[in-house]
């Protein structure tokens, strides 16, 4: 039986702007194993980054709060606890890394430094241990000339490597789940090919459960045992990597699916990609039922009535339709 | 997110009819960006409170005089230093004179030195700004330096200096109020232009770059098409912001002046004069200094917050 | 055989880069260091690479946005980058370019008839205020919008109507050939499939010749009819959509390939992994200038520039030992 290290229970996470309460993230459930690396994916504005920060209560706290939901991490409520406490979890137990490293990465400090910091901080270590753990780090993440470049600044990285010091950084703790928030979008394909393959490694090497947020399918299908497909703050459906893409049941799912070109298949006719018309609600002022109803061709009176719950498909697939 | 519209659809498929009518659709209006920039500056309270406040001091400079009829410089040493009465609401000063009817009178001249000396320094700096902003290399170069060059020299000693080589040549041609008016308004905007050029030419360089500009360059519009219809619209809000604060440095300035003696002859009561003239009863006839000193810092002070309602309501994240 | 609308003859462009305080030129940006290639009429090339090779430059040279610093582009018989400034304008009407950002392209403070009418005003396209403003009518409606979103400003728009606002402006003058520079990398998936669709539906409509630029290899694959990759300013290979993609002949474009993402967790492939990052280009490596990463790389690799030779019917590569 897995483990579950976190588990998350009808999130809300809302924010009070000028423009009105947004309901960024509206009853979300989802888990992540030990051991397993979760996707979850969706588009600008699904509530997924929000989701991700929330986890780690990064989210600045006026305009935002906790509606409602739990967030339990190794059977532990995440939400009440002050700061002190989660700067215990922060790095420890749970890490996380961006997608633009460069504005992760303080530019005014070596990259030794940065890393240090967080050993010495959480580890206890000394100043001269840390540095040479962070040495190590580097060679960790194939760095390479890790004893010369630990004293280098960000700037003088490129992308890919700077991506790689905040793994770096992200791993030094050995923490049992790694939040990634898009963490190869702003990347080549090529760099990214080499990021993805080094956080395998990484979580080989020390048992780690990966929460890996993206909107990129083609990267999900390949390093995610696990799928939760975000729209509008809700989560519409969960399933095991192959069954997602192999027996997509929720129409968005279905429609993210087949609006995307694919390298590999022949296209001796050009077929044409399926689109989904129209755009995402605005969150404002979402719309009561489901809420792809809009967009969705299979829609029904029903749908506009009520959110559907999710509903068990198929052994770990769960999706939230009346289909 | 920026709003969203509903369903704009490719030419295929449209949505499901009774469907798109159950979700709410956005119902914004058409909204220009001006539109936009005053909903904004409405929501800021302070600026709103302060622009009512100040329109009605602009009113009271106005129309003032023509209400309060009561002489400026009608000397009455029976009733000199007396507090606020009836019959001189804001009390006298050493000769007995009205503060109402003198600041009343006293504030359109302070008014219209900041507020010309503003536009000086704006049209000026917008000019030299546009110019550095879309030229390149030398020109740049050289104007920058010129900037540089008026910013460090000092106001004040300079006011000195002009004021002594032109006071008697501008108010030969101008009249005494008129030399003395132009002659500071030209000093005060003179000396900051440089801010608005700076502030001009960095919302030049930084909109040149933008790919909207680009796209007016593939269109094939001329330089002076891309400068007027695209770039300068769009560099203008902080400009407008500075503006505020210039009328409110320049008001500033020209009470600084006349307490130094430097600015219109004694006789005119300006509200930095009148704050000079009590300066020296101050424990005998505080309401002199109070009246006077709160006028300024009344002007200034909801000029300042116009200023900030302003700037947020021109705050480029929303916009750009 | 379709007739040549464009011919690019080596293009170069580089950046000098001036430091001290007399702005002496020390070094150059070999952003586009000797190109070539022709579209047909009516067809799509697509210009792939990584960030730095200099497809986004070449774009821009073609309709001297950006003043090449070398070579020929032959279009309509003439010699586009030798135009003087009235030729040059009317050039303008024939080859246009839809940007890669939908919020950076739109002027803010100008209405979306204004901006999509500008057009029609610089080249005197309208007879009077009425013939204007129905042209205008007709491009909203081409590309899918509304014809009452004439009176609206960009910021009321989402990022996927932004984009096709941008392209009723570059169709407003009537062009033959559209460079399209990464006109779907900023959007969502799914609003992707919806501009690349209406992008091919409007080729079909207009006869346009689309150069579409993009680092995104499943959506070059699927719209173009021929791909040229690029190198730190060189194109390595050019070859027809399929074959490119079925066969490709240079080690780099094998690279590229294999680290695409596929979305379907059941496809298992074997990923080339190139070592290290993209060189300088400001020094770029001597010869190849792939060579620094090259699993086959030989000695005179580092000697020789490859030239791009036409190894099989259609199929061009810049390599040695490859073809």
């Amino acid at each position: 039986m897995a483990e579950t290290l976190l588990d998350i229970r009808g999130l809300k996470t809302w924010f009070a702007t000028d423009d009105g309460l947004v309901r960024a993230v509206d009853g979300v459930d989802l888990h992540i194993d030990r051991g397993e690396t979760l996707g979850v994916v969706g588009e600008s504005g699904c509530g997924k980054t929000v989701t991700a920060r929330s986890v780690l209560k990064l989210i600045d706290m006026p305009p935002g709060r906790f509606e409602d939901g739990q967030i339990l991490w190794q059977g532990r409520d995440l939400i009440p606890l002050g700061q002190d406490e989660m700067d215990k979890i922060r790095a420890r137990e749970i890490a996380i890394i961006f997608q633009e490293p460069m504005t992760s990465l303080n530019p005014v400090y070596t990259v030794g430094h940065q890393i240090a910091e967080v050993l010495q901080q959480h580890e206890k270590l000394s100043r001269k241990q840390a540095i040479q753990a962070a040495v190590e780090m580097l060679r960790l993440v194939n760095i390479p000339n890790p004893q010369k470049r630990v004293h280098d600044y960000p700037h003088q990285f490129s992308g890919g490597m700077r991506q790689r010091v905040m793994i770096a950084m992200a791993m030094s703790c050995k923490p049992k789940l790694l939040i990634a928030d898009e963490p190869t979008t702003a990347l080549d394909v090529t760099i990214q090919a080499q990021i993805l393959e080094l956080m395998q490694e990484m979580k080989d090497k020390i048992g780690m459960s990966v929460m890996l947020i993206t909107h990129a399918m083609g990267v999900v299908a390949e390093t995610c045992q696990r799928v939760v497909v975000m729209y509008a703050g809700k989560v519409v459906e969960e399933a095991p990597v192959e069954a997602l893409f192999g027996d997509p049941r929720h129409p968005y799912t279905q429609g993210l699916i087949r609006s995307i070109p694919r390298v590999d298949r022949a296209a001796e006719h050009k077929e044409r990609l399926e689109s989904i018309p129209g755009s995402v609600p605005s969150l404002l002022n979402p719309p009561t039922g489901c809420r792809f109803a809009s967009r969705c061709k299979y829609a029904m009176d029903i749908c506009v009535r009520g959110m559907p719950p999710l509903k068990e498909v198929g052994p770990g697939h769960r999706v939230a339709c009346v289909l | 997110m920026a709003g969203s519209t509903p369903a704009s659809l490719t030419a295929e498929r449209p949505a499901p009819a009774g469907i798109a009518a159950g979700v709410t659709p956005r119902k914004k209006a058409r909204f220009s960006p001006g539109l936009e920039a005053w909903r904004r500056f409405r929501r800021h309270k302070l600026a709103m409170a302060s622009s009512i406040i100040l329109g009605l001091i602009v009113v009271a400079v106005l129309l003032g005089p023509l209400i309060w009829r009561v002489p400026i410089n009608e000397i009455d040493f029976a009733s000199k230093l007396d507090g606020p009465s009836w019959a001189h609401p804001l009390g006298t000063d050493d000769l007995g004179q009205d503060i109402l009817a003198r600041l009343l009178y006293g504030g359109r001249i302070s008014l219209a030195v900041g507020f010309c000396a503003m536009l000086v320094a704006a049209v000026v700096g917008v000019m030299v700004g546009a110019i550095a902003g879309m030229s390149r290399g030398s020109i740049d170069a050289a104007l920058m330096w010129l900037a540089d060059l008026f910013l460090s020299l000092p106001q004040l000693p300079l006011l000195l200096l002009i004021s002594y080589l032109f006071r008697d040549s501008l108010t030969k041609i101008l009249g005494t109020q008129g030399g003395i008016f132009v002659m500071i308004v030209v000093v005060i905007g003179g000396l900051r232009w440089m801010q608005v050029a700076r502030l001009v030419r960095a919302q030049i360089l930084s909109i040149r770059e933008k790919e909207f500009i680009e796209a007016a360059r593939a269109l094939g519009a001329s330089s002076f098409r891309q400068v007027v219809r695209h770039i300068l619209p769009n560099a203008l809000g902080p400009v407008i912001v500075a503006g505020t604060i210039d009328v409110a440095a320049a008001i500033i300035a020209e009470s600084t002046l006349s307490f130094l003696g430097l600015g219109f002859p004694p006789d005119i009561p300006t509200w930095g004069r009148v704050l000079f003239d009590a300066k020296d009863t101050i424990d005998i006839a505080p309401h002199w200094a109070l009246f006077s000193g709160g006028a300024i810092f009344l002007a200034v002070l909801t000029i300042n917050f116009i200023g900030d309602g302003l700037r947020d309501a021109f705050d480029p994240r929303r916009v750009l | 055989m379709t007739e040549t609308l464009i011919s690019v003859k080596n293009l170069k462009k580089h950046f000098a880069i001036s430091s001290g305080v007399f702005s002496r030129t020390h070094d150059y940006v070999h952003a586009v260091d000797g190109v070539s290639f022709d579209i047909g009429k009516g067809e799509t090339l697509g210009l792939v690479g990584e960030s730095g090779c200099g497809k986004s430059t070449t774009g821009r040279c073609i309709l001297r946005l950006i003043e090449p610093t070398s070579g020929e582009v032959w279009f309509q018989g003439a010699d586009v980058t030798r135009l003087g400034s009235d030729a040059l304008r009317q050039l303008r009407r024939d080859m246009q370019i839809i940007f890669q950002d939908p919020y950076a392209s739109l002027n803010p403070r100008l209405t979306v008839g204004a901006i999509i009418g500008e057009a029609l005003q610089i080249h005197g396209l309208a007879k009077s205020r009425k013939a204007l403003e129905e042209r205008v009518v007709e491009l909203l409606e081409t590309v899918g919008l509304q014809p009452d979103h004439l009176f609206r400003f960009p910021h009321e728009f989402s990022g996927g109507q932004r984009q096709r606002i941008g392209i009723a402006r570059a169709l407003a003058v009537e062009p033959k050939l559209v460079v399209c520079d990464e006109p779907v990398s900023a959007l969502d998936v799914s609003i992707q499939a919806q501009v690349i669709n209406l992008l091919e539906d409007l080729q079909e409509k207009f006869g346009l010749t689309y150069l579409f630029i993009a680092h995104d290899l499943s959506v070059v694959e699927h719209i173009s009819s021929r791909v040229a990759v690029m190198y730190l300013g060189r194109v390595v290979e050019i070859a027809p959509s399929r074959a490119l993609y079925d066969t490709p002949l240079h080690p780099y474009t094998e690279a590229l390939l294999s680290a695409v993402p596929i979305p379907d967790p059941t496809v298992k492939r074997k990923r080339i992994m190139l070592q290290g990052d993209v060189p300088n280009p400001i020094r770029p490596p001597s010869g190849c200038h792939f060579h620094t990463r090259c699993p086959i790389a030989k000695p005179d690799c580092a000697q020789r520039d490859p030239e791009l030779l036409e190894k099989r019917p259609g199929h061009w590569v810049a390599c040695h030992y490859r073809g």
